[in-house]
């Protein structure tokens, strides 16, 4: 599956899809491949507030589970509720309807930070 | 990856097949190929192909063996007919488990012992102190295991051999050959389905795993790694050892008493064993259910109320359970391992809802 150019990535293969102080963040298709089916995935609540790089909940295979990093800071106003009943949704479409989670970004300037698609698809062939 | 890991004589066709590999038992095996959800679907509705070549198989000769065998074991050696197949546990001698293993008779004092991997090395060692009449020899990553495990089974052995596999009774085995190579082929498994096992030299294993996912690819033959395997033998109800099964963890606790035959004299673990099944008072595992959608994982406390009352040993979703639920099993205390009893398991920090079952958690339908 090819890397979206529209989006910004981090290093802990999650993606930002940002427009204006609002961002949609998902997991990368390397990082579904890598973790395998995904039976579970557990997000943050509304309202709460997560900084960038920080833990915020846990995406688990049949095997594994791994933790979810932001790689924004921000306002969680949405989660993605149908990942409850389909979580391999994150495995069919980790870019569409495998997305995780909406932010209110405290702070726009932090995806500076982040990875472009050829950045990250250098990070994820290593 | 462990530099010291060993190799399979399958190594090559997992790295062909594009499988994940891990380091299990002291070898580098494959996790996954295509998926585990897929591998589980094809070994529960058609039929996997999986390399069990890391499980220690030590050859046993000798009048003596069964003698012998029969002061180490839980279960009966000597009843064994010429080519049964029988699970067996070695305890120690407070009647903790050294390992849980299958014994093969074959004609002329000749048995084939495999062992878990992990547990192969301590097996040898163990089994070193023996009497004048018997002999072993350690075959351990030398010898091959190949097995095909499913409903279709039968269906895509049987072009690959002479002999009626359909007529070959479960955990009885026979020696044939498979594509013109010398096997032992028995009706074994760990996953809950119908199927077999196939020991083979190592020089010749590829042969036959490329000769029968070639020839049944198209009919759903999925080669399969240990991570499906992982959660087909837990919904069938079959211990790991390492989590059903400790050195501390008894074969009365782990609901294999089935197995155990006190109606032999002596053996190692036996009068600890006979006593704590007499006082029934025993920390026990039970199957668990979750009611929600977060999986339970080993090591997990479980609370009656606020009472910490045990530990996961082993958990996973599991497809063939009402349609996709996640089970587990656990080491709880006496007063709580009643079928229906309700109780919590913590997940970071949450409590979630859990009922203790009957195991297995799946039972094929027998055709």
């Amino acid at each position: 599956m090819a890397t979206p150019q529209d989006l910004r990535y981090s290093k802990e293969h999650e993606w930002a899809r940002v427009n204006g102080d609002g961002a949609v963040i998902g997991i990368t298709d390397y990082a579904q491949r890598s973790l395998g089916d995904i039976v579970y995935v557990e997000l943050p609540k509304v309202g709460e507030q997560i900084k960038q790089f920080g833990s915020i909940g846990v995406v688990e295979s049949v095997k594994a589970v791994s933790d979810l990093f932001t790689p924004l800071s921000g306002e969680v106003v949405e989660v993605n509720g149908a990942l409850d009943g389909d979580p391999a949704a994150v495995n069919r479409d980790p870019y569409g309807d495998g997305w995780m989670l909406k932010l209110k970004l405290s702070n726009p300037d932090e995806t500076k930070s982040l990875l472009s698609a050829e950045e990250y698809d250098k990070l994820a062939a290593e | 990856m462990n530099q010291m890991a060993r190799r399979t004589a399958l190594y090559d066709e997992h790295r062909k097949l594009g499988a994940r590999i891990v380091e299990f038992g002291g070898f580098e095996m494959p996790v996954q190929y295509a998926g585990i959800l897929k591998e589980h679907d094809a070994v529960r509705h058609r039929a996997g192909l999986f390399d069990l070549s890391h499980m220690g198989q030590f050859r046993l000769e000798g009048e003596s063996v069964a003698q012998w065998a029969d002061t180490l074991t839980i279960n009966s050696v000597e009843t064994m007919k010429p080519f049964q197949a029988r699970y067996n546990i070695f305890c120690n001698e407070l009647g903790g488990t050294h390992d849980d293993t299958i014994f093969y008779r074959l004609p002329e004092q000749r048995w084939l012992l495999v062992v878990n991997a992990a547990n192969a090395e301590k097996m040898w060692v163990l089994l070193q102190n023996h009497p004048a009449g018997v002999r072993l020899k350690n075959q351990h990553g030398e010898g091959a295991l190949i097995a095909i495990q499913g409903p279709q089974s039968v269906a895509m052995l049987q072009p690959h051999v002479d002999m009626d596999l359909a007529s070959m009774r479960y955990y009885f085995c026979t020696e044939d050959e498979v594509e013109g190579i010398p096997a032992l082929i028995a009706r074994t498994g760990y996953t809950g389905e119908d199927g077999f096992e196939i020991f083979v030299d190592g020089a010749f294993a590829s042969n036959i795993w490329e000769g029968l996912l070639r020839a049944h690819a198209r009919e759903g033959l999925e080669p399969c790694g240990l991570g499906a395997r992982d959660v087909l033998r837990l919904e069938a109800g079959m211990p790991l050892y390492g989590h059903e099964l400790t050195e501390e963890i008894t074969p009365v606790q782990a609901g294999q008493a089935w197995a155990l035959k006190l109606s032999k004299p002596q053996f190692t673990g036996r009068d600890a064993l006979a006593a704590q099944l007499e006082r029934d008072d025993y920390a026990r595992i039970v199957g668990i259910a979750m009611a929600g959608r977060a999986p339970a994982r080993e090591g997990y406390p479980l609370f009656a109320g606020d009472r910490r009352v045990g530990e996961i040993r082993s958990g996973s979703f599991a497809p063939s359970v009402n349609g996709g639920r996640n089970i587990a099993t656990a080491l709880v205390e006496r007063d709580v391992a009643t079928v229906g009893t309700l109780l919590t398991v913590e997940i970071r920090g949450t409590r979630h809802e859990a009922t203790v079952v009957a195991m297995p958690f799946y039972k094929r339908v027998k055709s």
